[in-house]
C-alpha cells in the first residue's frame, strides 16, 4: 500500500523577488525570499536601491548646510534627525543650547515620533487589510503636521535647530495648538485600538509572528520599539538623557513575547508617552533666549534682531553666512532615540568649514538585518507583516 | 491598446475625442509606486483632508491596471531600470508627473548616483516642483494634467506641461 508521504515530491526551493516596488515594502526594498512550498525558507533584504549618497555629499557642505540633507534621510520624522545631527555638532564644538531651545526641541521631536508612528500603523495597517485605520491616522498626522509647520515653516523637512539653539522663537499660537491636540490625542488612540487591539482578524495576522528573542535582538543590534517588543528595557532618552529628557517623567512600555502584536502595543503605548511627554515640556518652557549667542560667540549664530539692530551680530552673521561655523579638530559621537531606534551620527572636523567626515549609524539599517531571522518558517503572507513591524525605512537604510 | 488603434482618420474620430478625453480625464488611476519623501506627500493627498477620490484617482497596486505613473522621490541609478520597467508595462495611454525637485532635475542631490531628473528615462507630463511639494501642489498638479488630457486628441500626444 502507499503511504501519504510516497507521493510527496521533492521541490527545489523557489526564489521570489518581494519588491523592489512591491506596495507593501514601503519604498524601494527588495526581499529575495526562497520558497518552499508558501513556507519562507530564507529572506534576504537587498538595499541601494534609494542610495543617495548623503554621506559624502555632506562633506562638500558647511555644518549648517548638512542639516538639510538629515532631515531627507528619514523623512518621516525629519525634526528628529535634525536633533541628532545638531547635538553632535554641538558636542563638536562644545556647545550648549539654552534650556528654551531645548524644551521646544523635545516637543518638535516628540510630535515627530507621533507622527512617524501614525505612518507606521496607518500602512501597517493597510498592508493587513485594515483600510479605515489609514485614514484615522492621517487625519490625526495633519494637526500634527500643522503644528510643525506654524514652528518650522515646513511639513516633513523642518532644518529647524540650528547650532546653540533655534533658527527663530515659536509663535504664541504653537503652545495654544499643541495644547489643544494634547487634550484630544489619547482619546484618539483609543479609537485607534478599538478598530485592532481585540480585533479578532488582527489578533490572527500578527500574534506569534516574526519572534524575536532578546538575546538575538541584541546581537542583532536592534533597537528602538522593536528591540523593546521583545523586553529589553533600552531607551536612550532614559539610558542617556539628552537635550533636557532628564526633566520629564515618562515610561518606557515594553513587550514580552517580542512578536509583530507586541511590537505594535510597544509603539500604541510610546505614542501615549510622547503625549505626555509634550504636555509636561509644553507648561514648562523657560523664558529667556533661544540661542546661547552670548555664551558662545564663536560657533552660535546671532538672533536675527540683534543681527539687523547691532554692528557685532551683523558682521557675526555675515561671517556665519559665508564661512559657516568652524569646529576644533576632533571628533565626536551623538546618539539620540528616533521613532525607530538609536539614531546615531559621527562626524570628524579638521577645523576647516566643511564636516571631514559625516558617518550615520541609522536604525533602520540594523533593524533590516533581523529580517530573515524572524520572516523564517513562516508563510510570505506573513512576511509582510513582519516587514511592517520592523517599520524599516529605506531613505535611512541606504542614505 | 486604446481606442485609438481602431479607428482610421475620419470625420467619427475627431468627434469621439470630446467624450473619451472627458471619460479619460476623470478617471486617471496612479500605480502604487513611492520612492522617497515625496511618496509620504502621495500618501497623504490620498487620505482625508485631502482626498483625491474626488478627482476619480484611485491607487491601483499594479502598473498594468494604472494610467498614470507618479514619480515621487529621487531615481537612482540602481533603481532607474525598474522605473523604466514600470512605466513599460502600463499600457496606453499613459501619463507621468514628475513629482518633486528630485523627480523633475535631481534637485538637492547632484551625486553620483542619482539620475539627474526622471525625465532621462522616461516622458513626463507635468512637472511638480517643491521639495518635498505639499499636497495641494501636487493636487494642482493633478488638474493641470486632467486639462491636457482634455485638450488632447485620441489621436495625436501633447507636449508637456511645466507649472510656474
Amino acid at each position: 500500500m502507499f503511504e501519504y508521504k510516497d507521493f510527496l515530491i521533492e521541490v527545489e526551493k523557489f526564489p521570489l523577488n518581494v519588491g523592489p516596488t512591491h506596495p507593501s515594502t514601503h519604498g524601494v526594498l527588495r526581499v529575495l525570499v526562497q520558497l518552499d512550498g508558501e513556507v519562507v525558507v530564507n529572506a534576504e533584504p537587498i538595499i541601494g536601491y534609494l542610495h543617495t549618497s548623503m554621506e559624502k555629499y555632506a562633506e562638500f557642505r558647511t555644518y549648517h548646510q548638512a542639516e538639510t540633507i538629515t532631515d531627507r534621510m528619514d523623512y518621516v520624522s525629519g525634526a528628529s534627525n535634525n536633533l541628532g545631527y545638531i547635538l553632535t555638532v554641538e558636542k563638536l564644538c562644545g556647545v550648549k543650547a539654552p534650556k528654551r531651545a531645548e524644551y521646544v526641541r523635545v516637543i518638535l521631536a516628540e510630535f515627530t515620533r507621533i507622527a512617524s508612528h501614525l505612518v507606521w500603523l496607518g500602512t501597517h495597517a493597510v498592508d493587513l487589510g485594515a483600510l479605515t485605520e489609514f485614514f484615522y491616522c492621517f487625519r490625526e498626522r495633519e494637526y500634527i503636521l500643522d503644528i510643525i509647520e506654524t514652528v518650522t515653516g515646513a511639513r516633513l523637512t523642518p532644518s529647524f535647530y540650528r547650532v546653540g539653539g533655534l533658527a527663530k522663537d515659536f509663535p504664541k499660537e504653537f503652545v495654544e495648538k499643541s495644547k489643544k491636540f494634547i487634550k484630544t490625542f489619547p482619546d484618539r488612540i483609543s479609537e485607534y485600538e478599538a478598530l485592532l487591539t481585540k480585533n479578532k482578524i488582527w489578533l490572527e495576522r500578527t500574534r506569534n509572528l516574526g519572534i524575536i528573542s532578546a538575546e538575538d535582538a541584541i546581537d542583532f543590534a536592534l533597537t528602538g520599539p522593536s528591540l523593546r517588543g521583545s523586553g529589553v528595557k533600552y531607551d536612550i532618552r532614559k539610558a542617556n538623557p539628552y537635550s533636557s529628557y532628564e526633566d520629564f517623567d515618562f515610561e518606557i512600555p515594553v513587550g514580552d513575547r517580542g512578536d509583530v502584536y507586541d511590537r505594535y502595543l510597544v509603539r500604541m503605548e510610546e505614542m501615549r508617552q510622547s503625549t505626555r511627554i509634550i504636555g509636561q515640556a509644553i507648561d514648562n518652557i523657560p523664558e529667556g533666549e533661544y540661542l546661547s549667542y552670548d555664551e558662545y560667540p564663536s560657533y552660535v549664530i546671532p538672533p536675527k534682531k540683534r543681527a539687523l539692530t547691532t554692528m557685532e551680530g551683523m558682521i557675526s552673521l555675515f561671517k556665519y553666512g559665508m564661512e559657516g561655523i568652524k569646529p576644533p579638530k576632533g571628533e565626536a559621537y551623538h546618539s539620540i532615540e528616533n521613532p525607530r531606534g538609536e539614531l546615531g551620527y559621527y562626524m570628524v572636523s579638521d577645523g576647516s568649514g566643511f564636516p571631514y567626515r559625516m558617518r550615520v549609524r541609522p536604525p533602520s539599517f540594523c533593524n533590516i538585518s533581523a529580517l530573515n531571522a524572524m520572516a523564517k518558517g513562516h508563510l510570505l503572507a506573513d512576511l509582510i507583516a513582519i516587514m511592517g513591524s520592523v517599520d524599516i525605512l529605506l531613505g535611512e537604510v541606504d542614505r | 491598446m486604446g481606442i485609438e488603434e481602431h479607428l482610421g482618420d475620419n470625420i467619427l474620430s475627431t468627434s469621439l475625442d470630446k467624450i473619451v478625453s472627458w471619460g479619460r480625464k476623470w478617471s486617471i488611476w496612479p500605480a502604487t509606486f513611492g520612492l522617497a519623501c515625496c511618496a509620504i506627500e502621495m500618501m497623504t493627498v490620498a487620505s482625508s483632508r485631502y482626498d483625491y477620490d474626488r478627482l476619480g484617482l484611485i491607487f491601483r497596486s499594479t502598473p498594468r491596471q494604472a494610467d498614470l505613473l507618479i514619480v515621487s522621490g529621487r531615481v537612482s541609478y540602481k533603481m532607474a531600470p525598474m522605473v523604466k520597467r514600470i512605466y513599460d508595462q502600463m499600457p496606453n495611454p499613459k501619463w507621468v508627473i514628475a513629482m518633486g525637485d528630485c523627480a523633475s532635475s535631481g534637485g538637492l542631490f547632484n551625486v553620483y548616483s542619482i539620475v539627474q531628473g526622471v525625465d532621462r528615462i522616461i516622458p513626463v507630463d507635468v512637472y511638480v516642483p517643491g521639495c518635498p511639494p505639499r499636497p495641494e501642489a501636487l493636487l494642482y498638479g493633478i488638474v493641470k494634467l486632467q486639462e491636457k488630457i482634455e485638450k488632447g486628441t485620441i489621436k495625436h500626444e501633447q507636449p508637456p506641461v511645466v507649472l510656474k
